[in-house]
């Protein structure tokens, strides 16, 4: 068993309180940086610990906090979401279900940070049990003089709030939940001025990965080289929680040293594949990655290590997928989500995605054709000019399908017929 | 017409903050569950609290898979058909739950207590495969979890109203 930081106060069926929390060391970290560091320290200090955007871009969340600069404007915020729609992850809502003063605690030390004077925490309908947890919480925060006016006795304020979605992926993306946070709809902007700039109502405001924001306590607390030694690898840091779900005798979201091995997470932490079952491939990092060659299976999952060999470490949920599973039937299905959660506004998302989904389709059911793979390539390469990242990550399954199960594919077409289907 | 006290609820609400817009998704969602679902004429009273038009609600109201703009039963059974779901056997749980109430997607059973919507992932992947009911998760589903969770939500009696 490795050491737990997020997961220390984890118990079965049931949530932390807020003095289990400050038992565990937890809100010393806010009076430290009140006390004893300017906001550019804590900055500092979280920049040298080399504490990379958990949501998946693997961006030094200290860089960006560095990004707003001193002359920006105020009021500035800071947003960070329990909505997760990417399928395969749900470590966001196992985090509010542990530990919410973490995340709370976490998210006032940002705000501090980059001198912010409100914090938005954006949660999806699926999760109102999350958004009731941390409402009840926030309120004990309050009361306990962590949030409101004057914290701890000092000059610093920070309100914190919670902002219920109505329920969309597209949410996920950076200026779609700006835009949602403010009642418009959640469109991505095209080519946008860097939030940090001009965000929330045009002022200046940063988004963080809610687990991005629950290692911040911590790194002050222990300091920056505690913090990298918890990593295995030398160019990643802390420690990573991992969803796995699939064909895994036990699915759940395990909290690791980033950069364990994919087989270690798999076969000691999910209980190995189900009996019966032979691994045969997995996204990395949720739906909106690579399908994993089998060749891979030793590989660190980290940010770089991943990217090593061609795929993504996304969100880190690994969704695992057997032998007698059909890839062509998981990539249609992943597209179908796809293309029903695109907002639609610009042309290469919108149309794109419903003719890959056609042409996947015709060949799961055995009317494919030789000529459809280029055609695939093409739309896929289409998407690329689309005004966010979402369509370019649709795609991610379709082109690794082609790239590493072409034989599948082929099959398919041949026969007539999917292969898996007696 | 919202009662009274939810109404001044609301309005005590959007009166606190700067941007009234901010809350068009809460003052839906609390209408929507004061009516059980969104009508036009809800819609329309949602934004004159809100200061905006009925279209301008309208594109957020149609833009989201949990504002229904249409009759829902009771129960909003949201079946996960996300990847992990489909791989764990959402085909049959959806054709199990279609057969016992006797409804096709999007319909709503005649007593009124069960509506059926395929969802995009839930996120419990963990639990899958999975459905979401009124807010509450589900999962791993088995047949006779299903007819067990029915039988339960059938019993249960419903829940009491604000005053108007």
């Amino acid at each position: 068993m490795y050491p737990q930081v997020l997961f220390q106060n984890r118990k079965p069926n049931r949530i932390a309180t807020i003095d289990e929390y400050r038992q565990s060391g937890g809100y010393k970290a806010l009076t430290m940086a009140i006390q004893k560091y300017s906001p550019k320290e804590v900055q500092q200090i979280v920049i040298d610990a080399n504490l990379q955007g958990r949501g998946g871009a693997g961006f030094p969340a200290g860089l960006k906090w560095k990004s707003v600069a001193d002359n920006f404007p105020f009021p500035r915020y800071i947003i960070s979401n329990i909505d997760e729609y990417e399928p395969g992850t749900f470590k966001d809502r196992v985090m509010t279900h542990t530990d919410p003063h973490m995340i709370i605690e976490g998210m006032i030390l940002s705000g501090y940070a980059v001198s912010a004077e409100a914090g938005i925490i954006f949660v999806r309908p699926s999760y109102e049990n999350s958004a009731v947890i941390l409402e009840r919480e926030l309120k004990i925060a309050r009361e306990a003089g962590y949030l409101g006016r004057n914290i701890l006795g000092s000059h610093f304020s920070f309100y914190l709030i919670v902002h219920r979605s109505g329920g969309r992926y597209i949410c996920g993306e950076g200026t779609a939940q700006i835009n949602a946070i403010m009642g418009k709809r959640a469109h991505p902007v095209q080519s946008p001025i860097r939030s940090t700039e001009k965000g929330l109502w045009d002022k200046p405001t940063v988004l963080n990965n809610m687990e991005t924001l629950v290692n911040v306590p911590h790194i002050v607390r222990h300091g920056a080289e505690w913090f990298k030694n918890l990593a295995k690898t030398k160019t990643s840091s802390g420690t990573k929680l991992y969803c796995v779900s699939g064909k895994v005798n036990r699915p759940g979201c395990f909290e690791l040293p980033m950069g364990t091995r994919l087989s270690e997470i798999i076969d000691e932490y999910a209980g190995g594949m189900l009996s019966g079952h032979e691994f045969k491939t997995c996204l990395p990092g949720g739906a909106s990655t690579l399908y994993l060659p089998k060749k891979y299976y030793d590989v660190e999952m980290d940010f770089d290590s991943v990217k090593k060999v061609g795929n993504r470490l996304g969100t880190g949920a690994i969704i695992v997928f057997d032998q007698r599973t059909c890839l062509v039937a998981a990539t249609l299905n992943l597209i179908e989500f796809f293309v029903r959660e695109s907002c639609g506004w610009c042309t290469p998302c919108r149309e794109a995605l419903p003719f890959i989904r056609d042409l996947l389709w015709r060949i799961e059911a055995g009317e494919g054709k030789e000529e459809f793979i280029p055609i695939l390539r093409r739309m896929s390469q289409h998407t690329w000019k689309s005004y966010c990242a979402f369509a370019p990550g649709a795609t991610m399954p379709v082109t690794s399908l082609l790239d590493h199960f072409q034989e599948e594919v082929h099959e398919h077409i041949n026969q007539k017929k999917c292969p898996f289907k007696a | 017409m919202l009662p009274r006290e939810l109404l001044e609820i609301l309005q005590k609400r959007i009166a606190s903050v700067e941007h009234p817009r901010e809350l068009a998704v809460d003052t839906m969602l609390a209408s929507q569950n004061h009516y059980g679902y969104l009508s036009d004429e809800a819609l329309e009273e949602a934004a004159r609290l809100l200061d905006m038009t009925p279209l301008e609600l309208e594109e957020l109201a149609t833009f989201y898979d949990f504002i229904y703009r249409e009759p829902v039963g009771r129960f909003v059974i949201h079946v996960c058909d996300g990847v992990v779901c489909w791989m764990n056997g959402y085909d049959s749980v959806l054709d199990y739950l279609l057969r016992k109430l006797g409804i096709k997607p999007g319909e709503t059973t005649e007593d009124g207590l069960f509506t059926i919507l395929p969802t995009a992932c839930i996120g419990y992947c963990d639990l899958s495969p999975a459905m979401l009911i009124n807010g509450r998760a589900y999962g791993p589903l088995t047949p006779e979890k299903i007819d067990d969770i029915l039988n339960r939500l059938r019993a249960e009696p419903p829940k009491p109203r604000m005053a108007r």
